[in-house]
Formats: structure tokens, sequence, C-alpha cells
């Protein structure tokens, strides 16, 4: 019996196996930290700011805002967020000269989720407190990672609108109503969504359009709409029970399940092989 | 869900494969096929045909995880009337104090109204009210009764604006809140949302009717009216009473001490006005209880609720929707600091479905919760036979927790409710198929140890084989 174990063939499957074992370490590598945000080249700056939810300014990431208002004010405006992204939120609050004013003054940055559901931050200085002689206030939050689907009662971060509210919580009441200066930026990066499975079919986009209170008249009752008792046993002859809804949709897991096939076989056959080329 | 059980799975597909079906096929059918041929030479060929490529296609495979696109907003609401602002300027007596950079208060305001109207974005209508222009007597009765519209709402003649400005005299008595009465009236009525702006120096001298329940009371008629303040004077009741009117409307207040702040301030606001121009929500009635609660469609809704009061409204929801419903409650007067708001979703016999719910303690301007509900499958076979497209009724109910030293028997707090139903999205099966490096491993070894046991046992059984 004629065997090959020629030497060059172990070293062939030992760069194989140190590549794989290269590409492997990388993918694993945790994704790189974020820098801070920047704004993105081109983009027109933003010098609007809404002061209700309802009116809140839309705004992009990396479109740098800046807006000028009165100490008092509360500040809207919205982005919006779709699965698997992390968005950061910097501003910086330049404050009224301190001979103006009185005392120290607490700043918060809220965020809402389309349905005005408070959503945390998971890191940034949501609620510093500037001291009396100070020039300025640096407010930041980082959002959590937008899911692509959510059981409906939970408060996850969905894919759909985000408002972010500018306010001052604490402050002197005389300081109230002098000039300030706000300069926010906002990063979106890709926090990836590999542990989300599911889909949330309409993003949480709020409603814009004035109701229409229906009337126990006009209420659609639609008799056709009520289900066809079910008849039993004739989907055993029409065949209509062939249907492929149990296979999951295309995405990224068929690739890799079937990648991982195809390695299991390769490997296979190379286990097969080492136990037939010791024997001489 | 979590990405630990699709490993499970995917590790417990790949632990099945080689062991059933394949695993035999290989050691009865290989030795036969090949007919003794080396097996190494078949992994030869597989090698050989570049491994590079294989493990860079692999690699392609696993990075390419497409973004999802970002979710298209929702139609804007187009609204059908110009936006609609009115400036009421204070030309009482005081506003001839020269204290503005050297000059006088009222020369600043001329100024600024000036360049307002040069720069008065397209489309956007227009009024001019003054207040205490023209009284010179003494008489309080008549002096408080003196508020006349310098420029009426509509397209503005430029010209004719200025012309009109520039004759104003310091004078009066300041009538704020007969002023705020008759600029609400001067705004009109539509389904837009209106914006007064007010510019004054002083406290109101006229009152009753004290400015601030005026403000109070235009702004729960429900014609959404708006009105921002503009203090001329570091005053304290003069703040103190702009700030309440502002925050009984939800305008803002902001106090001007140079020439280029009042004018950009107004600028500013007359700006947001053309810019926040969309159908406001439509007037609703919560109910006491569930029962002949009003029925909403989807949209926005604006009603009033009272310290410590429950609201009830209806939505229908069909099987297969989801109810998505938030809720704001605006803080137009000064409340104590601890405060909440709770939305309930509940079946009509009272049973609870979910909860929306936040508090607070800080200076703010409104408190929002939401909530998300779609009938479960696990709801539909306990609850009462429904019968399937027919929709179920949610109850939703607002309540609050707010305490304030005023206000009690006035309107209660405005309250804003949109409500949405879309299709609800339905809990993922679990995939069946796997993902990830660590089920590529666990394949991998599985395939080598198979490969391995198979390899032994057919070298075994054709050693058994021979030396029968």
């Amino acid at each position: 019996m004629q065997m090959p174990a020629r030497p060059e063939h172990r070293r062939r499957y030992l760069r194989v196996a140190v590549a794989a074992v290269a590409a492997l370490g990388a993918a694993l590598m945790p994704a790189a930290a974020a820098a801070e945000p920047t704004p993105s080249p081109g983009a027109t700056p933003v010098n609007r700011a809404g002061t209700s939810f309802f009116t809140a300014t839309p705004v992009n990431a990396g479109q740098p805002v800046q807006v000028a208002g009165f100490t008092g004010d509360y500040l809207y405006w919205s982005i919006s967020g779709s699965a698997g992204q992390i968005t950061e939120i910097a501003m910086t609050v330049t404050l009224p000269p301190a001979d103006e004013r009185s005392g120290p003054s607490t700043w918060t940055v809220d965020v809402f989720d389309g349905l005005r559901r408070r959503q945390a931050c998971t890191a940034g200085a949501q609620t510093p407190t500037a001291a009396a002689d100070a020039t300025e206030v640096v407010l930041g939050c980082t959002l959590r990672r937008v899911r692509s689907w959510a059981e409906p009662w939970s408060g996850d971060p969905l894919p759909g609108t985000y408002y972010i509210r500018l306010s001052v919580i604490d402050l002197p009441e005389s300081d109230i109503g002098l000039p300030i200066q706000v300069d926010m930026l906002i990063n979106s990066r890709d926090g990836g969504s590999s542990a989300d499975d599911g889909e949330l079919k309409a993003p949480l986009v709020p409603a814009g359009k004035p109701g229409k209170i229906v009337t126990d008249a006009e209420e659609p009752v639609d008799p056709s709409a009520s289900p066809s008792p079910v008849e039993a046993g004739s989907d055993w002859i029409s065949f209509d029970w062939i249907s492929f809804d149990w296979l999951p949709d295309l995405s990224v897991r068929w690739i890799w399940t079937t990648v991982g096939g195809a390695l299991a076989a390769v490997t296979g056959v190379i286990g097969f092989s080492l136990t037939w080329r010791r024997r001489r | 869900m979590d990405a630990g059980a699709f490993r499970k799975t995917g590790a417990t597909v790949g632990y099945r494969m080689p062991k059933d079906k394949p695993s035999k096929r290989l050691v009865l059918s290989m030795p036969l096929l090949s007919g003794h041929l080396p097996i190494a030479t078949i992994t030869d060929v597989i090698m050989r045909k570049r491994p590079a490529v294989l493990l860079l296609g692999l690699l392609a495979a696993m990075s390419t995880i497409a973004l999802p696109p970002a979710p298209a907003d929702g139609a804007e609401p187009v609204a059908t009337e110009p936006p609609k602002v009115e400036l009421v300027l204070d030309v009482s007596g005081s506003m001839a104090a020269k204290d503005i950079d050297g000059r006088s208060r009222i020369s600043v305001a001329q100024q600024a109204f000036n360049e307002v109207v040069d720069a008065l974005p397209e489309g956007t209508q227009l009024g001019i009210r003054v207040l205490g222009a023209t009284y010179r007597g003494k008489d309080k009765v008549a002096g408080c009764q003196d508020t006349q519209q310098l420029v009426p709402v509509g397209p503005v003649d430029r010209d004719a604006a200025k012309a009109a400005i520039a004759t104003l005299q310091p004078t009066g008595f300041t009538p704020v809140g007969l002023a705020l009465r008759e600029a609400a009236a001067d705004l009109g009525v539509g389904e837009t949302p209106r914006r007064i702006v007010l510019i004054t120096d002083g406290e109101d001298t006229c009152a009753p009717p004290d400015p601030c329940d005026v403000a109070r009371e235009i702004a729960a008629q429900g014609t959404h009216l708006v009105v921002d303040t503009l203090g001329l004077a570091p005053d304290e009741k003069v703040r103190r009473q702009l700030l309440c009117i502002a925050t009984a409307t939800g305008g803002t207040y902001a106090s001007a001490q140079t020439p280029d702040q009042l004018t950009n301030r107004i600028k500013q606001l007359v700006d947001r006005a053309k810019d926040t121009n969309a159908p406001a929500p439509a007037q609703v009635a919560g109910n006491k209880e569930c029962a002949g609660a009003p029925l909403l469609s989807p949209g926005v809704y604006a009603d009033r609720e009272k310290i410590s009061e429950h609201r009830w409204y209806r939505v229908p929801v069909r099987e297969g929707e989801e109810l998505r419903a938030s809720v704001s409650i605006a803080l137009d007067r000064p409340v104590n600091r601890d405060y909440g708001v709770l939305l309930r979703a509940t079946a009509a016999d009272g049973r609870e479905l979910v909860r929306g719910t936040d508090a607070g303690s800080e200076r703010t301007d409104v408190l929002s919760t939401g909530l998300r509900w779609s009938a479960s499958e696990t709801d539909a076979e306990s609850g009462p036979p429904e019968s399937g497209a027919a929709a179920t009724e949610v109850c939703l109910v607002v309540s609050n927790s707010f305490a304030s030293p005023v206000g009690a028997d006035g309107p209660g707090m405005p309250v804003e409710l949109t409500i949405d139903v879309v299709p609800a999205s339905p809990a993922p099966d679990a995939p069946g198929l796997g993902r990830g490096w660590l089920l590529l491993l666990v394949l991998s070894v599985a395939g080598l140890v198979t490969g391995v046991i198979s390899g032994w046992v057919t070298r075994w059984w054709i050693a058994t084989w021979r030396t029968n």
C-alpha cells in the first residue's frame, strides 16, 4: 500500500491551521474603542432646536448643532436610531458671564425613545453641575445599543426616533433667562447586531397627525373578516401543508452553519487520514 | 434569544451530523470505492485547491454583517395654515428708561421690531399689538383698557408696519392680562398652534385679571397658544410674572440685556413658529372609567388632567396588531418636589396588561412615559374566546402624582396622548442555525474527532477482514 505521508503535507496543514487561528484571533478582538465624536465633513450645521417632543428638530449623526438659547429653555432634538447602533451625544453649554450669575447650576441631557420612554445613559456626564464661576459645562450620554427586537413589555432601545432634551434642572431662580450657547455633536457607531434576532415590524416613530375619535357606531365590524371554520382533513388532500415557513430566513447564519459543516467535513477527512498515515 | 442558545443549537447540529449517517457512509463506502486508494490524496486535492481562497471567502462571509437601513421617519404632517405670530409690545411709561447700552428700552424694541419685520420668513403671518401706548391720563380703569392692534395678523406690509412702529411713544399703564386676551382673539382659532411673543419691562399694573391666570385660561381653551416672554428689565417681580406666563402656556422666558440679544431672540421665536407649524393635536376628554371612554384611532390627542385625576380612553386593537401609546403631562404650574406619571393599559375586565411610568424631582417641562402592548398567544388562550379579527378594546388610563400649591380649582394640567396601532412584531423563533467562531470550532473539532474515530474503526475493520 502506498502512503503519501510526505512531510510537506504536514507543513501545509500546519500553515493552514496557523492561518485559521490567526483569522479567528483577529475576529475575536473587541471592536476598537470609540473615538471622540467628530463632525462629518460637509455636514450642514443645525442652528435650531425644538421646544417640545412634538417640535423637536431632527438632527443626523455627525451634524454639528450650534444653538443660541437662554438658561431655563428646554431644547429638543430628535435623531433616528437603527438596530445595532450605539449613539453618543457630546454637548457643551457655554454659560452666561459669571458676574451675571448668582450660583451653581445643574444641567441634564435626557434621552427618550419614540414612545417618550426615558432611556438610560451607559456612559457620559449626564447631569453635571457647573460651579458659579464656570464658563462652560460639558455633558455627554452614550446610549445602549439599539436592539432589533424586544418584547412589548420591555424597555429596551429599539429602532426608531430618539429625543434628546437639554435642560437646566437646578439653578437660582434669578439666573433664568440669561443667554447661553449650546454646541452638540452626535456620533453613531455600529455596536454589532450579532446577539439579536427578530425584527420590529414598525420602527418606534411617533404618529404626528392629529387623532380622530371614533364613535361606537363607526367601529368597523366586518363579518367577512371573522375566521372561517377550520376544515379538518382537507389539508391532507390539498398538500397545502407542504410549506417552507419553518426554514429560517436568509441570514448570515446560513453562511456560518454551511461553512461550519464544510469545515467539519474537511477536519473529518483530515482526522481520518491521520489514522491511516501512521501506518507505513 | 441569547447567543448562548444559538451556539448550543449549532453545537448539537454539528455533533449529530457526523455521528449519524455520514460517518457510517464514510466508514463503509470510502475504502470500497477508493479501493485502498490513499485517503490523504483526497485531502491533498482539497487542500491544494487554494486554501487561501477558501479562507478569504470564509472571512468575507463572516464580516459581511450588513447594516439595516435607517428607518424612514413617518411622513411629516403638513399644515395647511401659515404660521401665525403676534408680537405684543409694552409701551408703558417705564419703557422710556435709558438702561440698555445707554439707549431707551423703547428705541431698542423699535429697532428690533424693524429688523424682525425685514427678516420675516416667507409665508409667516405677523401681527403687532401694543399696550399702554395711547392713554396719557391717570385713571386706572381707562388706562387699563389701553391696548390696540397696530398691525393685523396677516401677510405683512413691511413699510406700513415700520411706519406704525416708529410712531410709538412710551405712555401709559401696563395691562398685560388684557393684551394677552386680545392677542389670543387676534390670532383666532385654527388647526395649528399660534405663538404670542410678549415683550415687557414691567409688572402688570392692572391686575385683576392676573396675567398668569389669563395665560392659564387661554391655554385651557384648547386653542394651542404658546406665549413666549421677553423681559427688558432685570427685575425679580417681572421675571416671576413672565416665567409664570411662559410656563402656563408651554412657552419660554428670556431676559434681553443688549439690543442684539433682543433682536436675535425675537427672530428665533418667529422662525420657531415657522419651524414648528404642524397640525395641533385633536382635543379629547377622557372619561372617569373605561366604559364609555372615548374610542381613539391612531394620532395625537390633547387633554387636561387635574392633579390626582384618572382619565380613561379606549383603543381598538385587532389580533396581530401592537398598541403603542405615549403620554406627556406638561408642568404648567409650580409643583411640589416629587412627582410621577403612570400610564396603564388594562383589558375590559380591569386586568392590567402593561404599564409605563416615570417620576422625577427636578425642574422640568413635561413628564412622559409610554407603553407597547400586543396580544400574546398565552393571553389569547387564557382570555375569553376572541373572534379572530374582531378588535379587542384596550383601556388606557392616565394618572399622575403631582402636588401643587396653586391652581387646584382651575383647569387641569395639559396632557398630550399619542396613540399608534402597528403590525405586531412576534417573538422570533429559535433560529435552528448557528453563528459565530465557537460554532465553527466545535464543528471542526467534532469533525476531526469523528474522522479519527472512523479512521481507527476502519483500520480495525480492515485488519479483522484481512486476517479472516
